[in-house]
């Protein structure tokens, strides 16, 4: 299919497929079983300037545009979703400040971001506070000229191997949801630590850590925004980052389901190439007219947040619900082409599987998804 | 450092056919890519850029498709392309191809360092380096596998031998062809790909060049391409079995037997 991509946007696309082949699916099997965070890729990343996707370029980035960034996320997907997701996450915890860092935050923290020396992560998620996430307990009290947090986070993508984290604690809790504020934190600071390195059943390149705030005294200049601005900052974070947990999907399906046609070809039975029988084929062409379907939203989202477009709540839901959703299907089904030899370690497939299931539950899992189009439906009927 | 790399566009010969009535290449639908040995000399000239400041030129003789060879080494890193095209050139041997680059070098105008890859996939005769250097009367230096140290006036580097490497030091200008044991190519940036999507390719035709006509194309090419074909396949042979002093001995009897 043609998506009408504009040179540049087929530029990404073609270097990231390139990062893809050459630099990640040779390593993919080995960083899921160790689940040593990929540095050397992370690397060739940032060297090809995809890390500069979600940045300003007056702060070492090339521009801020979801579509391309969507783009890199799939095609590196692709290969892999885990090592694709250290990259994605990158994004999540560095778009709060390029949304919403001022001049000095943004010069301080975004060009080594932009240039890949380091990662960030994002960290909202505690024990109590999953879907919902306004019963945050982590706290950040101001003293003077600095703040000090107390709160355990968990769950987080990228943490204990970023260095930039922007974090989100209760300022006012007599306020509610206009209570919570967000801060940049960095790795080292004292008083702030990190949990046990989760043992994750897929997207294992990644790091999932907790993080552990304990008297930590952060300067007041590491606030973003204002105090109460804490949920804005984290929305209008998801807005930009959603398409890409989508587009991380939609590459696990994609990367699923060419495994599976090459695999349908090779294999023998009764005579002849699987990929002869009625059933296998009409298997393929469920799987793969999905994944159009499912790309089709995500594209059209991205491209409708890139263009300033601000209500994007529900699009960006369906996108994300329908390729994670998608994306577990087709890997269910491309694991049940290859048969006997799906189920074994030694293939593939089964990783896929394993790595699209995170898909359907984080950035908001899909029956939260599925609550926000419901009520977007609901709020446009009532008008 | 003022480095210009000389590069080749090459069919992707994993997926070489021969035409069995013309004993040509066959080369449409065959993609065309830069000789893998190129790919190293562009890092190398990029790199030594990074290390000592300067400017990297690439330059190819070739059709005019040969842009794209171009555009993506400046994707890779380098800084400006030049394409030496002319139906007049078409048909040359190494001699004339290393005479016609030469040609265009000079035109360049002052250069520290020349630097091809070792050999190209398709023709694999490892002379147009060494032709370049001869024709500039410049020191060459072949197979080198590092670059040690650099000054103004002098390089000095590694150079692959079958059993370990040579340390040799040259003044410079020189020309070195490189072995893939020299480094690791990079991929291409995004801001590299959008600059050579970009970038204003220089065309030197045969009216550009200060040649000797009688040096070019077809006509200047002492080695003609006569004929290209598949080599029949070897026959069977004989198969010897037992053990070694039996197979030893029904070897010898057969030499003889062959020399009677």
């Amino acid at each position: 299919m043609d998506y009408l991509l504009t040179d540049e946007q087929k530029m990404v696309k073609e270097l990231a497929h390139k990062i893809a082949e050459e630099k990640i699916r040779p390593v993919a099997a080995k960083h899921d079983i160790s689940e040593e965070y990929p540095w050397e890729v992370i690397k060739v990343i940032a060297e090809a300037g995809l890390f500069g996707l979600f940045i300003p370029e007056e702060y070492g980035g090339m521009c801020v545009n979801v579509m391309n960034l969507c783009l890199a996320t799939e095609e590196l997907s692709r290969a892999c979703g885990g090592i694709a997701v250290c990259y994605a996450a990158s994004a999540l915890g560095t778009f709060p400040i390029v949304l919403f860092g001022n001049d000095e935050q943004k010069k301080k923290y975004l060009p080594d971001l932009a240039s890949g020396k380091k990662v960030a992560a994002f960290g909202i998620t505690e024990p109590e506070a999953g879907s919902d996430a306004s019963a945050i307990k982590t706290t950040a009290k101001k003293v003077g000229d600095h703040y000090i947090l107390n709160g355990l986070k968990h769950f987080i993508t990228n943490g204990g191997d970023a260095e930039t984290y922007v974090v989100i604690a209760m300022t006012d809790k007599t306020r509610g949801a206009r209570g919570a504020s967000a801060f940049i934190v960095e790795k080292g600071t004292p008083g702030f630590t990190f949990g046990k390195k989760e043992d994750k059943f897929g997207i294992r390149a990644s790091s999932t850590r907790e993080l552990i705030f304990t008297d930590c005294k952060i300067p007041a200049a590491n606030l973003l925004a204002k105090e109460g601005m804490g949920f804005i900052v984290t929305m209008r974070t998801f807005d930009m980052s959603r398409p890409g947990v989508a587009a991380q999907a939609l590459g696990i399906a994609q990367g699923a389901l060419e495994l599976a046609v090459k695999y349908a070809k090779e294999r023998q039975q009764f005579g002849k190439s699987i990929s002869s029988f009625q059933g296998i084929q009409w298997m393929l062409a469920d799987m793969a007219t999905e994944i159009e379907a499912a790309r089709g939203l995500v594209y059209s989202t991205a491209r409708m947040v890139d263009a300033g477009i601000k209500d994007v709540a529900k699009e960006s839901a369906m996108a994300k619900m329908y390729a994670s959703d998608v994306a577990m299907k087709v890997t269910v089904d491309a694991l049940q082409i290859f048969g006997g030899y799906g189920y074994m370690k030694d293939y593939p497939i089964e990783k896929y599987v394993r790595d699209a299931k995170i898909t359907q539950i984080y950035e908001g899992t899909n029956q939260i998804q599925r609550s926000i189009i419901a009520l977007a439906l609901i709020r446009e009927m009532a008008k | 450092m003022n480095i210009i790399v000389c590069i080749k566009q090459v069919p992707e010969t994993t997926e070489v056919r021969i035409n069995p009535e013309t004993n040509t290449l066959i080369r449409e639908g065959v993609k065309s890519i830069i000789n893998p040995f190129d790919v190293y000399a562009i890092e190398e000239g990029v790199r030594l850029k990074e290390r000592f400041g300067g400017k990297v030129t690439i330059v190819t003789m070739g059709p005019p498709q040969a842009d794209a060879a171009l555009r993506e080494a400046i994707s890779l890193g380098a800084d400006e392309g030049i394409l030496v095209c002319d139906r007049a050139f078409a048909g040359s041997d190494t001699w004339a191809t290393s005479y016609t680059l030469s040609g265009a070098i000079k035109k360049i105008g002052a250069f520290d360092l020349i630097i091809c890859g070792k050999q190209a996939s398709d023709g694999d005769t490892a002379q147009v380096g060494p032709g370049i250097s001869t024709h500039l009367n410049i020191p060459q230096v072949t197979y080198v596998k590092k670059v040690e140290d650099a000054s103004e006036k002098s390089m000095r580097v590694e150079r692959l031998m079958e059993e370990g490497y040579e340390i040799i030091e040259t003044p410079l200008p020189a020309l070195l062809t490189v072995v893939k044991e020299i480094n690791e190519p990079r991929l291409p940036s995004l801001k590299g790909m959008m600059k050579a999507k970009s970038a204003k390719i220089i065309i030197w035709g045969q009216k550009d060049l200060d040649l000797d006509v009688q040096n070019i194309g077809l006509c200047g090419s002492p080695t003609q391409v006569v004929k290209i074909f598949t080599p029949p396949q070897r026959s069977g042979g004989q198969m010897l079995s037992g053990e070694i002093p039996e197979i030893v001995e029904k070897l010898v009897s057969a030499i003889k037997d062959e020399l009677h």
